[in-house]
């Protein structure tokens, strides 16, 4: 066996716990790295935190008038949907971040490495999640600042945020598989636009959808986002949970299920 | 394998595909412990894919190839762990400081935390950074940022390193000081694959070249020995005016015993010209004074790694035309570069 001076056992094969020990701490190592990216670009972080508001403020205030929405004030119906827009909108840099880190040879040196090859997705999703977690905290405050109500109590409370975090976890898998495989940022934000706003609004984010004419309502109905803001209402200021909460968690997990492995592939293939 | 315990790098008719194009074409290479091999040839010619697949980061289609005794594609791992890698393109993150840079770099080859944070500050302050290393990188001239990124490539000690082009679009002085970095560190007997266009460069800093182009290798030796093959002696000379360079080439021509080799940015006529020694300087003066060609400089020289080049090749390593060999990735890789330098 021989050992370097900075004690890197170079003949020796770590077993399986080690390896897994080894694989969190480089997806911990990234995690870091992009949340400090995060802070570095002032842009990005102004920018994540500005959109959602402004669109908070303009529902409320600009479409708010015109929407009628039975027994509940808008503010109170829309800052559910808000916040779920804004954890997709959270997978623009998921997608934007690895197409990017790809194009530099970031993504060739840490394959270089003997790190785990999954720690540059994991560490881009779990930063992802944090950024998602803080921007849905400033929008709940924002919200409470134009009339918005938590009326359930604090753990519905809670797992209404979770809720949204853990949808726009699945929605930045998406992403993350599509920016690896667009692998141009160009062109990973032009594809985000496309399918995120239809996916966002063509919903219940923002309006009632037995409002939208009946095609549109066939297609608004089952989207997840219509599916996972009504369990959203519903622990926010009461209402039925079970129906929508375990199809809000199907599409969920069946998202996970499906792109979770496609991006691992599309990241081993990346090149 | 084949028992070549002294090599640190040995490749076995490797041969790597991309849609239609063959990158490598059954390819071979030994690389002695301890020893620098300059791996030397145009744009396209397979080098960076060589580098991928020795730094199992792409699957051979054919043939193998080990790191340190360690197969590339069976025991990557285990190759991972011995090599350092720095490409074409730095890849440092613009957004974390040098130092934060070379910390995340050890995290990642397993340090741990106190040797990762000792290690960065050592290298820093070997690369000179030390005065940077809390600035993010972004701000880092190209020198620097190369720099950064040689060091992190050597934060776990490799036994084996690999620079793809370490000193592409770097200035003149950036790039002496890089090779001075270079030879100090292959003094401490790391062994290093170097690829190159620059032939001055594997001239400068190579124990051994090896010359490939369309994914073969198309010969192999020291520098000396390389240009041996050319026979002979260059006669070089600069015309004063580009309209009277074709004339140089003709009235030159009975002197060459090869191809004539033209240059028509700085003027530059190169011939061989074999063993005439400073006849073929007279013989030069006289032919261009009768065609009356007005002459800057005129010299006989011995041959330099181009003229290797174009004798091994048929066609100069400068003008080769970017074939799309390369793949996809090196040339979005070359579009990004370009991007971040217009801006």
């Amino acid at each position: 066996m021989s050992t370097t001076a900075l004690g890197v056992h170079h003949d020796y094969e770590p077993g399986m716990v080690e390896r897994a020990r080894w694989a969190l701490a480089d997806a911990r190592v990234m995690t870091r790295r992009y949340l400090l990216q995060l802070i570095r670009i002032p842009t990005v972080l102004f920018f994540s935190l500005i959109q959602p508001v402004m669109f908070v403020l303009l529902f409320r205030y600009v479409f708010g008038g015109a929407i009628h929405t039975a027994g509940v004030n808008y503010a109170e119906y829309m800052l559910p949907g808000a916040i779920a827009q804004t954890a997709s909108f959270a997978s623009f840099g998921t997608a934007i971040g690895l197409a990017y880190d790809l194009g530099r040879g970031l993504i060739d040196r840490v394959r270089s490495m003997p790190a785990a090859r999954f720690a540059v997705l994991a560490g881009r999703l779990s930063s992802d999640v944090v950024r998602s977690l803080a921007v849905v905290l400033v929008l709940v405050a924002v919200g409470y600042g134009v009339g918005f109500r938590f009326d359930n109590g604090a753990g519905p409370a809670i797992l209404m945020i979770l809720l949204s975090v853990l949808f726009g976890l699945a929605i930045c898998t998406i992403a993350a598989f599509v920016g690896l495989a667009l692998k141009d940022p160009e062109a990973v934000q032009s594809f985000g636009l496309v399918w995120l706003f239809p996916l966002t609004f063509v919903s219940g984010a923002f309006v009632p959808v037995a409002t939208m004419p009946g095609w549109l309502q066939a297609i608004a109905r089952p989207n997840p986002v219509t599916l996972v803001v009504d369990v959203m209402r519903s622990l926010a200021y009461g209402g039925p949970i079970a129906a929508h909460l375990l199809e809000s968690l199907a599409w969920i997990v069946g998202i996970l299920l499906v792109f979770a492995p496609l991006a691992v592939r599309a990241f081993k293939r990346a090149s | 394998m084949d028992g070549v315990d002294h090599a640190a790098i040995v490749a076995r008719g490797i041969v790597k595909r991309f849609e239609e194009t063959v990158a490598l074409d059954g390819l071979d290479l030994e690389v002695p412990r301890g020893s620098v091999l300059g791996l030397l040839g145009p744009n396209g010619s397979g080098k960076t894919t060589l580098v991928r697949v020795l730094t199992t980061l792409t699957r051979p289609d054919e043939g193998s190839a080990a790191v340190e005794g360690h197969d590339v594609v069976h025991q990557a791992a285990a190759v991972r762990r011995r090599i350092g890698l720095a490409g074409q393109f730095s890849a440092v993150d613009d957004h974390l400081t040098g130092y934060e840079n070379l910390e995340m770099a050890g995290r990642l080859y397993h340090l741990d935390r106190q040797t990762a944070a000792r290690r960065a500050h050592e290298l820093l302050e070997r690369f000179q950074l030390t005065d940077a290393a809390s600035r993010p990188a972004k701000g880092y001239s190209g020198g620097m940022r190369r720099r950064l990124d040689l060091a992190a490539s050597l934060v776990a000690q490799p036994s084996v390193l690999f620079l793809d082009e370490p000193t592409t679009g770097l200035d003149p002085r950036s790039r002496l000081d890089l090779w001075g970095v270079i030879r100090d560190l292959v003094r401490d007997g790391t062994t290093l694959l170097l690829t190159t266009q620059y032939l001055e460069e594997a001239d400068q800093l190579a124990d051994s070249i090896v010359v490939i182009d369309h994914g073969r290798v198309i010969a192999k030796g020291t520098a000396p020995e390389l240009k041996s093959r050319v026979g002979g002696d260059v006669l070089t000379g600069t015309v004063a005016s580009n309209a009277d360079l074709e004339r140089a080439r003709e009235a030159l021509a009975p002197l060459g015993v090869g191809e004539a080799q033209e240059d028509p940015v700085t003027n530059e006529l190169r011939l061989p010209v074999g063993s005439m020694g400073s006849r073929a300087l007279l013989e030069a003066v006289r032919l261009l004074d009768n065609e009356g060609i007005e002459v800057l400089d005129l010299a006989i020289n011995r041959p330099s790694l181009d003229d290797v080049f174009l004798a091994l090749t048929g066609h100069a390593a400068s003008n080769a035309p970017a074939t799309p060999q390369k793949g996809r990735r090196a040339k979005r890789r070359e579009r990004a570069a370009a991007g971040s330098e217009a801006r």
